[in-house]
């Protein structure tokens, strides 16, 4: 099990340098920072422009290959270069990454835990009344894309703030209000307020994905003899269905959930953009139409190692629920 | 000539042809039973029909702007409004939907294309060929496709909207590729391919004539759920304004406008999102209804 991982951790690795490198170069190649310094008046002359763009290691005449060099050279002494403002690009980041771990965790969990619930209950009472409406319900969502989902969130959210509640509950933009004095619980119940909507256009795709995995895969699962012969034993159908089916079940989706939580690292660009939360994907977004070729560089780095992780994460699970694994 | 062998005989001579007709006419009699089959055939038809034939019954074209009404509601002069530039809503939405459907239909068709080629190639030949390509699916895996796309879109101006098609499929195909490579490791040990290998037919041949064939059902389903995964990250890109460019309109670029608006003008909102949701509402019932009519097994419809 350990040299398996070990190989895989390696594999990853690798792929993980050649793609970060790979994104570097295209980044370099294809944005122009020097675009940057063309709309200013006065306009600077073109000697500080070459000076400061060198210091920034942005500079396009510079060739190509020296300034990878560079910040391949930074980056493995934990240097991720500045942004084009000249402030430390990891300090910006590790703030981002503060702001989008807490939507995504919040997301993924609430998301998978309602689908897999969903699921395994649409399975279990297979082409009844809730089978049926989940399998609609999950459809309908999975047509709509998540921009869409955020925008109604916000048109439902104003309208519920005016007609129901007759003042602001849902808060629609940002991660908390802006010089707010209300003490400790006042500014959690703040933060809250400006979570929900968030998180629900986040889990509300997750949901409707995890449940359709996991309604297939616990249909697949309930017909098993190892199922009807639990109850055989004497196991009660609740207990057969929690320990034996669900569990197996439980495995593919493992890998599907690993893997969505390293992809919405960089993925929740839509609900952090179109909610104002400054996080890794507005950033990524941001950079790109800055010509922040640092900024950059430095998410899809960690864009790959939370790829790596992911991966790293689904192994582990499948092992926690498969015994196989763990002996093989 | 014994018994079995004129059957044999009989069934390779003449039997080819009517076999593959009669499968095809299996699958399409088992979807067009199915309830959601049929609507989703029916809605997808409509929307079709309503994306190139629309533009031939309203009097606006999307580049026209009335300068007589700036955000009017929907009124018999503009079925669905004007925006705040006086374009119609209804011509645009229909020019949206035209490039959504076809960019997100070629797109899927060439993404299936790609991971048939590479999944089939790789577990058909191994070895190097299976290394070299493996290692390219997993590099596209772990590269931000979002970025890429991104920074590539100032090239995708004015009617080079062939290559975002090209780029959209590039970042869609790895994991059908690798349940595809699967399923041809599994393929090469059956008899015919066996067979086909001593009569000393070439490896290339194999491939297009044998394994690709017995993966069409898994490789029609792939192209219908890639056209909504498609037409979904085309909107998606086109909103955040990487996708198509201005002055052509997709329902990315129209969802985007629209949602800024949307609280005190619906009108430019909800008729574009409402038809987006129901056209790859659509074609996901096609894909679900397909999964079934191909699936020898499934006994059980919905």
């Amino acid at each position: 099990m350990a040299g398996f991982l070990v190989r895989r951790l390696l594999g990853y690795t690798v792929l993980v340098v050649v793609a970060a490198s790979l994104s570097y170069l295209l980044a370099a190649v294809a944005l122009d920072p020097r675009s940057n310094y063309a709309d200013r008046t006065p306009k600077p002359p073109p000697a500080v422009v070459d000076a400061q763009l060198a210091a920034l290691n942005l500079n396009d005449k510079v060739p190509l290959l020296q300034r990878y060099a560079t910040w391949a050279g930074g980056v493995v002494r934990g240097d991720f270069g500045r942004t084009i403002t000249g402030s430390p690009v990891g300090d910006d980041l590790r703030r981002r990454m503060g702001v989008t771990f807490r939507l995504v965790i919040l997301g993924v969990f609430f998301g998978s835990l309602i689908g897999v619930l969903a699921g395994a209950l649409a399975a279990v009472r297979q082409y009844r009344w809730f089978d049926r409406l989940s399998t609609g319900l999950s459809f309908v969502v999975l047509a709509v894309p998540v921009v869409v989902v955020a925008n109604m969130l916000i048109l439902l959210a104003s309208w519920a703030n005016e007609r129901v509640f007759g003042h602001q509950v849902l808060l629609v933009s940002g991660e908390y209000t802006d010089g707010l004095t209300a003490g400790f619980w006042g500014q959690a119940i703040d933060r809250v307020q400006h979570l929900v909507l968030p998180t629900v256009s986040l889990s509300i795709g997750l949901a409707a994905v995890f449940s359709r995995y996991q309604r297939n895969m616990m249909l697949d699962v309930l017909g098993a003899d190892y199922v009807r012969t639990a109850v055989a034993k004497g196991l009660s159908r609740r207990k057969a269905l929690l320990r034996h089916a669900l569990r197996t079940a439980l495995i593919p989706v493992a890998t599907y959930f690993a893997f969505t939580f390293g992809a919405l690292l960089t993925g929740a660009t839509f609900t952090e953009k179109i909610f104002g939360w400054h996080g890794l994907g507005e950033q990524l977004i941001n950079s790109i139409f800055s010509n922040d070729v640092n900024t950059v560089a430095a998410i899809s780095l960690l864009a790959g190692v939370a790829v790596l992780c992911a991966s790293l994460a689904a192994d582990l699970l499948h092992a926690a629920l498969d015994p196989r694994v763990r002996s093989a | 000539m014994t018994l079995s062998q004129e059957e044999l005989a009989e069934e390779l001579s003449d039997g080819a042809t009517t076999r593959v007709h009669s499968r095809l006419r299996v699958v399409a009699g088992r979807f067009f039973r199915s309830p959601q089959g049929i609507a989703g055939f029916a809605v997808l038809a409509a929307m079709f029909l309503l994306a190139f034939a629309g533009p031939l019954v309203t009097r606006w074209s999307y580049t026209d702007k009335d300068f007589t009404a700036f955000l009017q509601p929907p009124s018999p002069d503009h079925w669905f409004g004007t925006l705040q530039t006086g374009a119609d809503v209804f011509a645009l939405t229909l020019r949206g939907m035209q490039k959504s459907l076809v960019v997100g239909l070629l797109a899927a068709l060439v993404s299936t294309a790609l991971a048939a080629l590479v999944g089939a190639f790789a577990g058909y030949f191994l070895g190097w060929t299976d290394r070299v390509l493996s290692w390219t699916t997993d590099l596209l895996l772990v590269l931000p496709a979002f970025l890429v796309l991104a920074i590539m879109s100032p090239l995708f101006g004015a009617g080079q909207w062939a290559l975002f098609v090209v780029m959209l499929a590039l970042f869609l195909w790895m994991v059908t590729s690798k349940v595809v490579r699967g399923m041809t490791i599994s393929l090469k040990e059956r008899e015919f391919i066996q067979a086909a290998r001593y009569m000393g037919v070439p490896p290339v041949r194999i491939v297009f004539r044998h394994v690709l064939p017995n993966l069409s059902s898994l490789l029609v389903v792939d192209a219908t759920l890639n056209v909504s995964a498609a037409i979904l990250t085309e909107t998606s890109l086109s909103y955040f304004g990487f996708g198509i460019q201005p002055p052509d309109v997709s329902f990315g670029t129209l969802i985007a406008d629209g949602s800024r608006t949307a609280t005190y003008a619906p009108w430019t909102f909800w008729f574009v999102a409402g038809l987006l949701v129901v056209t790859v509402l659509a074609v996901n019932l096609v894909g679900d209804a397909l999964r079934d009519a191909f699936d020898p097994a499934a006994k059980r419809a919905r």
